[in-house]
């Protein structure tokens, strides 16, 4: 920078002529204008407002001046370099929306494309129809009993009126585990029925009680489209005072409601079962033909095999010789009881065939059922 | 039981458009469970005619005989004229009666008839056999008729072809529905119409003088009546309507005699047997057997009898297995007819036995023998002691009346003193058990129609009826009234449940770990429990290993498969295989389940009394009788884990997977896993984790990849992985509370390190030992990367950890973070020989 000059002669200072501090300015804005890219528009920024720019020299001769002269000078300068940084900020916000918008276009990706990664999973729908079984009755206030697979006899049949010579007892097709010596007479089986979880039930507390037993049970039937020796019931009980057959009644009509609907006619027929007395069995209208099948022989139903009907499960009032064996009174207490075969609610419910199907363990039959049902 | 609704209307006078239908409901909602109603002669369509053959010519030159006959139809054809019929059976001759179906008619099949050309004749219609009719399958021949009808008779009424037959699966407790008389029951009361009960019949009274009979043993036999009838034509056969009754009830008629037996039975439930008296050798004699004695029965088959074995006998020893079936020895003899005199000889003297029988010793006996029968199926479910009398003398009005015999005079009947059986009950009870209001004069209406005798008034004294045996228990009377009033008519109402506990933290437990492993895509499978020890030999188990040890059953499905399993791999594998199979190769799959462990020393379980609780005692011996019934839960992998696609590559399912399974259910159950190296069939010795709750030294499981050898014997995919954890033992402790954590908002110091140490050194160890050394400073702790390699020397590994520090109350220098970093290495030092790396 020179130094201030006490006798000086602004128009001597070719620099700061307004024509040529209006040339440098439009020839700023010119190439900001001409620039292509951020890169270029780096270029002329640095060229047209860096150090050695033309308007940066013009402004240091501005100390030079005489102080009369400086304002002018000041003011010519400023609004200069002001438009000039205008249009470099208008120009640098066009350049990179431009290199935004392409970079993105660049950037895009098909979105359709499958994404399969993770492995997808499922549990069996027996397994969560039970809990949504349970679910039901939990939410009334029941809990939820469990027991052992391999069970003694006298739970499995003795104590729920069955005894040795009961011809029910023969009806059941019995596993029998062998004693030490190998023989039958281990007074052990598999049971044959979840119905020794209420016996257990009973046993272990007082009334009132209200159990829903869920569980596996056996029997030595062969595997075949309607038939499993290894299948799932869930049983309920409920014993406390004055419990009446039209508790039992609005029960399973309150489940049936809950799980299948309201839409369905039940139909109730007495049917006997050592451990229920008075015992009954619940049809539940056939869900595929509602009974149109029944002696039409043009419209066979497969289904309910043209019976109209599909039967549900037993149950019944306890009968108090029950009730006697697993130390409650008979007297002050009465009870209900039902059985329900999860396999057939699963066939009925979700229009499965063939009962293979929830046995072989095939994944593809059971990923489609997800986490519940 | 076999239901014919046109002999059930003989004892129920049923409204005339009631249909097999119709009547099957009401029964079903009576409580009986009518399984079909079958429609006998649906298809069938006149005219079907008795015919008389007037002439037949044998036409010969075929390839088997063919007759053209003659038949007189009476006015059935409009014409009078015979009617011209081919015919290739030959069991008839002219003059006989047969059944005739003429062209335009419709036999069952549907089959037309029309009239056509044959073996050069015409065929204007079929004479009929029993098997195109409709009538049973057991015969080919065509049907000779009795001489007494005319020509041109209507056959379809004759022979009773168009019917109803009903089905129904009687239940145990209802024994009496066995017999029409039963049921007929039922249908009135279901009705309400009135029984004409075939049982009520005038019977002599006992007498002396009637075939002896001896009762040994008055328990096993507490009534016995015995008739005589002699005089027996041997030539009488059954009439049609006892055949026809007999084939629509699918019993094939046999003889006269043997005929009108089932056919009582049928009728009023009372198993009949009849003996040929000539062939009895002095009194009939009823006792239980002695060991080692022997009995032909009428199958001919040679049994060895039990002491338990009830027993008919005569003076040559046993002659019948009481209540189950006859012997051979004494039994009604076939018709036979002489050939050159036409003289028809058979028996002509019988010996009617309508008796009681214990049903337990019955049930014994056909369940040892394996010979259940029509006579024990009854007696197990209970007969009417008081229809003996009826049934004996109905049987011999029939051979009176159809086989031209005479009744003995003599009758014998002993009885032993039956205790008269009274139910106390009060007349509200089946109010209070249906939950709804009948009133006492309803109820002492339903219980008479059941045929009980009812007395009182708020107590009511009931007698139940002789044939209602099940009817023991004031419930049972309760069943009776709320049945016949309709269990539809019950009111529906919901019980007052107290609030419940919801589900226990266990089966929560078990619900969450489902969902877990679902999550991470496994799917869950639910196999058998059965195995043999083939499926151990699979697995490489040692002979001595505590697996091996199995419970067993007397009678398992399979031969190959008598145990149940000890550990959920066999079921599981065999599932994955079955998948692999049918082209699911990327598997991930999981089961839940019991398994079974024998106690070390079996005991019997015991039977306790079943009149009141079971003892404490008792209680715990009926549980120490049972196996440890543990749940399981177990994966198993195969295949990729991650498939390869356009993001990259994938990753093969590998000992990792299972170890993370474990982890998973852990973490599910909240427990930590401690993870240590072990060699444990069947999994790879050098790929085996052994699972410990951590924090103890609870074992709760194995996690790797299995074993080659085990890969090859199951013909598996190679390096299929496995996991199986104890969920019992893994949640023995307890759900513990979780402290919330005080969350520091200081920045946090990250200083990584890495550690050379001997390639068998478990990274679980050195991890444990960087902790420990680290102190409290520490706030998480990272594996990052595994080397082994020239760099750092054979037989040795590098480790490279990310330490994170942080304090909760001030930000850390860097020295602190240096501090606590170079304690931990030497802690890792101390206890692993590790070697910082570069150092
Ligand atoms: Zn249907």
């Amino acid at each position: 920078m020179s130094a201030p000059n006490k006798s000086y002669d602004p128009v001597e200072v070719e620099a700061l002529k307004p024509e040529e501090v209006e040339r440098a300015r439009d020839e700023a804005i010119a190439a900001f204008a001409a620039a292509t890219g951020l890169d270029e528009l780096k270029q002329a920024k640095v060229a047209h407002t860096g150090d050695r720019s033309a308007l940066s020299l013009a402004n240091r001769e501005i100390g030079a001046l005489p102080p009369q002269a400086k304002a002018a000078a000041g003011k010519l300068i400023g609004q200069a370099r002001g438009a000039v940084n205008q249009a470099l900020a208008k120009r640098q916000a066009e350049l990179e929306a431009e290199r935004d918008a392409r970079v993105l276009v660049e950037e895009a990706v098909d979105v359709t494309l499958p994404f399969d990664r993770a492995p997808r999973g499922a549990r069996h729908p027996l397994t969560t129809l039970a809990e949504r079984i349970e679910d039901t009755f939990v939410a009334m206030g029941y809990e939820v009993a469990e027991g052992p697979e391999v069970e003694a006899e006298w739970l499995n049949f003795d104590a729920l009126n069955l005894g040795p010579d009961h011809p029910a007892r023969s009806m059941q097709d019995t596993f029998f585990v062998a004693a030490p010596d190998g023989s039958p007479d281990s007074g052990v089986v598999l049971r044959t029925q979840t119905s020794p979880v209420q016996i257990r039930t009973m046993l272990d507390r007082e009334p009132p009680i209200y159990a829903i037993c869920p569980g596996r049970v056996y029997r030595t039937d062969e595997l075949d489209a309607t038939h499993t020796p290894v299948f799932r019931q869930v049983e309920g009980i409920a014993v406390d005072e004055g419990i009446t057959f039209a508790d039992l009644k609005g029960t399973i009509e309150q489940l049936v409601s809950k799980l299948i609907g309201d839409e369905l006619e039940l139909r109730w027929r007495p049917s006997y079962f050592p451990f229920t007395e008075p015992s009954a069995e619940v049809d539940l209208q056939c869900f595929v033909c509602r009974g149109a099948s029944v002696g039409n022989p043009d419209r066979p139903c497969r289904t309910c095999s043209s019976e109209g009907w599909i039967e549900l499960g037993g149950c019944g009032v306890v009968n108090p010789r029950v009730l006697i064996a697993s130390g409650v009174d008979p007297n002050r207490y009465s009870g209900f009881a039902f059985g329900l075969g999860l396999e057939r609610i699963l066939m009925n419910r979700h229009n499965v065939a063939d009962m293979r199907d929830m046995v072989e363990g095939d994944v593809r039959f059971t990923l489609p059922f997800g986490m519940e049902i | 039981m076999r239901v014919p609704l046109s002999w059930l209307r003989e004892y129920v006078d049923l409204p005339a458009g009631e249909t097999g239908r119709d009547v099957a409901e009401r029964l079903i909602r009576a409580g009986l469970e009518v399984e079909t109603v079958e429609q006998l002669g649906g298809d069938l369509k006149g005219p079907l005619v008795v015919g008389q053959v007037l002439s037949i010519e044998e036409l010969t030159g075929f390839k088997k005989p063919i007759r053209h006959c003659w038949v007189n139809v009476g006015d059935a054809n409009g014409t009078g004229e015979p009617q011209e019929i081919v015919c290739g059976a030959r069991n008839f001759a002219v003059g006989d009666k047969v059944v005739v179906v003429l062209p335009g008619a419709v036999l069952p099949g549907p089959f037309p008839i029309a009239a056509r050309q044959t073996y050069g004749h015409t065929s204007a219609g079929m004479i009929c056999s029993a098997r195109e009719l409709g009538m049973g399958d057991d015969h080919d021949g065509i049907i000779v008729l009795p001489p007494e009808f005319e020509p041109g008779t209507d056959a379809i009424e004759l022979l009773q072809l168009v019917d109803e037959v009903l089905d129904i699966a009687v239940t145990p407790d209802r024994g009496y529905c066995l017999s029409m008389r039963g049921v007929a029951r039922e249908a009135a009361a279901a009705y309400g119409l009135p029984l004409a009960d075939p049982a009520l019949l005038d019977v002599p009274p006992a007498n002396s003088y009637g075939y002896l009979v001896k009762v040994a043993d008055p328990v096993g036999c507490d009534r016995f009546v015995a008739r005589t009838v002699t005089g027996i034509d041997p030539a009488a056969q059954s009439p049609i309507w006892l055949q026809r009754r007999l084939q629509k009830m699918h019993v094939r008629p046999i003889s006269l005699t043997v005929d009108i037996t089932n056919y009582v039975m049928l009728e009023v439930g009372q198993p009949l047997h009849a003996y040929d008296r000539n062939r009895v050798d002095g009194p009939l004699q009823v006792r239980r057997a002695s060991e080692g004695e022997q009995l032909t029965t009428l199958d001919g088959v040679k049994r060895k009898l039990s002491a338990d074995d009830l027993l008919i006998c005569d003076n040559s020893g046993p002659i019948g297995l009481a209540g189950v079936m006859g012997g051979a020895s004494t039994e009604i003899l076939d018709a036979v007819t002489d050939p050159e005199t036409g003289e028809v000889t058979g028996s002509t003297e019988v010996i009617i036995e309508a008796a009681h029988f214990d049903p337990v010793a019955v049930a014994r006996s056909a369940k040892r023998h394996k010979l259940p029968s029509e006579a024990s199926k009854r007696f197990e479910r209970g007969v009417d002691p008081e229809a003996s009398r009826a049934a004996a003398q109905r049987a011999v009005d029939l051979l009176v009346l159809i086989a031209g015999g005479t009744a003995e005079a003599g009758v014998t009947d002993i009885a032993a003193p039956r205790p008269m059986r009274t139910i106390t009950i009060a007349a509200d009870l089946p109010d209070r058990v249906a939950g709804t209001e009948y009133g006492r004069e309803t109820v002492t209406r339903r219980l008479q129609e059941v045929g009980c005798a009812v007395s009182g008034s708020d107590v009511l004294e009931v007698t139940p009826p002789t044939w209602r045996l099940d009817l023991t228990d004031p419930n049972d009377l309760v069943e009776e009234v709320i049945r016949l009033e309709g269990y539809d008519n019950v009111p529906a109402r919901m019980p007052t449940v107290p609030p419940g506990r919801g589900l226990t933290e266990a089966q929560r437990m078990h619900r969450r770990v489902g969902v877990a492993l679902a999550a991470a895509g496994y799917v869950e499978v639910n196999n058998y429990p059965f195995l043999g020890d083939a499926a151990f030999d699979a697995l490489g188990l040692a002979a001595d290993d505590e697996r091996r040890r199995t419970v067993k059953l007397v009678n398992p499905l399979n031969d190959e498969e008598p145990a149940l399993r000890t550990t959920l791999l066999p079921g599981l594998l065999a599932t994955l295989r079955r998948n692999v199979g049918r082209g699911n190769t990327d598997l991930a799959i999981f089961e839940a389940g019991l398994v079974f462990r024998p106690k070390p020393e079996p005991v019997v379980a015991p039977r306790p009394a079943v009149d009141r609780r079971p003892t404490a005692e008792e209680l715990a011996a009926l549980d120490a009788a049972l196996p440890d019934q543990p749940r399981r839960i177990a994966v198993a992998l195969a295949g990729e884990r991650q498939p390869a696609g356009w993001w990259g590559a994938g990753a093969p399912s590998g000992w990792a997977d299972a170890v993370e399974a474990a982890r998973t259910v852990a973490r599910a159950a909240g427990v930590e896993l401690e993870v240590r190296q072990d060699q444990h069939a069947p999994w790879h010795p050098g790929r085996c984790a052994a699972l410990y709750a951590a924090g103890t030294d609870r074992l709760v499981g194995h996690a790797g990849e299995l074993h080659p050898r085990v890969v090859k014997a199951l013909h598996l995919p190679e390096r299929t992985s496995a996991m199986e954890l104890d969920l019992d033992l893994l949640s023995a402790d307890g759900a513990r509370t979780v402290e919330g954590p005080a969350v520091s908002g200081f920045p946090v110091a990250t200083q990584d390190v890495a550690l050379i140490v001997d390639r068998d050194v478990p990274a679980a160890r050195v991890e444990l030992a960087l902790r420990e050394g680290a102190g409290e400073l520490l706030e998480a702790i990272r594996l990052f990367d595994v080397f082994e390699g020239e760099q750092v020397g054979a037989g040795k590994k590098s480790l490279a950890y990310a330490l994170r520090f942080r304090a909760t109350d001030r930000t850390l220098t860097a020295d602190e973070a240096s501090t606590a970093r170079a304690a931990a290495v030497a802690s890792a030092e101390a206890r692993t020989g590790a070697v910082l790396r570069g150092a």
